[in-house]
């Protein structure tokens, strides 16, 4: 426990990187405070501060005995208090490392997607068949969150795909200072592709900015069709909603067009592409929504096939 | 539970500019319908602040309503959840507010 935020580091976040090998622990404690890499002597200053903090509290009580009855300011003092205007966002440090993130990815011109869905949706059956079936045109890298187990990496790196997994441990979602760590591990090429993919949840995720060009939520047919109003916030936060396992449609009492509906009344802008990541249906439209999302696709073209020589 | 995140962030922000001094009070602004639970983040704020200059402090938490302006009429509508639609039939709906997260104020010793 942190002493002077009181946060935890028993969440236990790690990265494990399956090519390089090896897991690293990601220090909650420098997430809370400050993330990016010129900010850790900060927070070890932090800390240290922390530290002298009881010290100091000590010599000030030697101190304000000195000065009793001598001066009328130093009681004034101890008696009120002091309201300070703050006016800041609650989620300003992971805003911020966000926006870093998105200018590090543009400047590379890498696409960055942050899909986002409740678990068993078909999230890593849909990267795995999008990174196999546009691997000739495209470079793929993945960061995979789960909150234990290294699995879904371990599926997605047979595709021959760079991949590390973040596990949050008791975290329900990834944040900012988690991917740009899986980044800076993947070193993508530039004109590349990374897939986020987050800790399967329908709430928190819709709040944690990572830096991407937009949320992609994945729903199947197999869940109930009103969970776009039941989540609203998450289907209002993405751009795009794939709606999987279209191929079960015959055998279950599934409404697409109140789905959509539902999807479209909490965002008007969604886009919704129908699709099966078993029978390849309508995975058309959702790559050549990832083209259409690259700067310069036939720069991304030459990257791949140098990739693949 | 994202409210344990969002809380040690609070404590985060609060405690880096009161420095030494104790902080006796906390205001916080959270929307109607920014997707946290002001009572969670009540029990978090007890377990966070434990040992910190934040420890005993008073938690204020403003909720604000749910506002959206229909950018087909202009008109103003109160919103109970994040979706809805205007009685000109439009769904087009811009949120103002009650999607706040935001820490208004601090009091210190």
């Amino acid at each position: 426990m942190c002493i002077t935020c009181g946060c935890s580091d028993s969440t236990n976040v790690r990265l494990t990187d399956l090519e390089k090998g090896g897991t690293t622990p990601i220090n909650i404690n420098d997430h809370t405070h400050e993330h990016s890499h010129e900010h850790h002597g900060h927070s070890h200053e932090h800390h240290g501060h922390s530290h002298e903090h009881h010290g100091h509290s000590h010599e000030h009580h030697g101190h304000s005995h000195e000065h009793h009855g001598h001066s009328h300011e130093d009681l004034g003092e101890t008696s009120s208090t002091n309201t300070i205007t703050l006016e800041r966002q609650i989620l300003e440090k992971n805003n911020s490392i966000a926006a870093s993130n998105r200018d590090w990815l543009a400047n590379k011109n890498i696409l960055a997607v942050n899909l986002v869905s409740s678990p068993g949706s078909g999230k890593t059956t849909l990267l795995e068949r999008t990174i196999r079936d546009l691997s000739s045109e495209l470079q793929f890298s993945v960061i995979e969150g789960d909150q234990e187990t290294v699995n879904d990496a371990e599926r997605i790196r047979s595709t021959g795909c760079r991949v590390v997994q973040i596990n949050t441990g008791a975290g329900c979602h990834l944040e900012a200072d988690m991917v740009i760590k899986g980044i800076h591990s993947l070193d993508p090429a530039p004109n590349s592709v990374i897939m986020i993919e987050n800790v399967g949840n329908l709430v928190c995720p819709a709040l944690f900015d990572l830096g991407e060009k937009c949320k992609v939520a994945i729903l199947s047919v197999t869940e109930g069709e009103d969970k776009p109003a039941k989540y609203p916030h998450m289907f209002k936060a993405a751009s795009i909603m794939l709606l999987n396992k279209i191929d079960l449609l015959p055998y279950l009492d599934f409404d697409v067009v109140k789905c959509i509906e539902y999807a479209q009344t909490v965002n008007p802008d969604i886009k919704v592409i129908p699709v099966s990541a078993v029978s390849g249906e309508g995975l058309d439209i959702w790559y050549a929504w990832i083209k259409s999302n690259i700067d310069g696709y036939s720069e991304a073209r030459k990257v791949a096939s140098l990739h693949d020589s | 539970m994202h409210e344990m995140g969002i809380t040690q962030n609070v404590v985060s922000i609060v405690s880096e500019k009161a420095g030494d001094s104790k902080v006796s009070k906390v205001v916080l602004e959270i929307g109607k319908l920014s997707a946290v639970m002001p009572e969670a983040i009540r029990f978090c704020f007890d377990v966070c602040t434990k040992n910190t200059v934040l420890d005993g402090a008073e938690l204020e938490i403003r909720e604000i309503d749910g506002l959206a302006l229909c950018q087909a009429c202009g008109q103003e509508i109160k919103l109970k959840i994040l979706a809805g639609r205007c009685e000109c039939g439009s769904r087009d709906l811009r949120c103002v507010a009650g999607e706040e997260l935001n820490i208004k104020e601090m009091e210190t010793l």
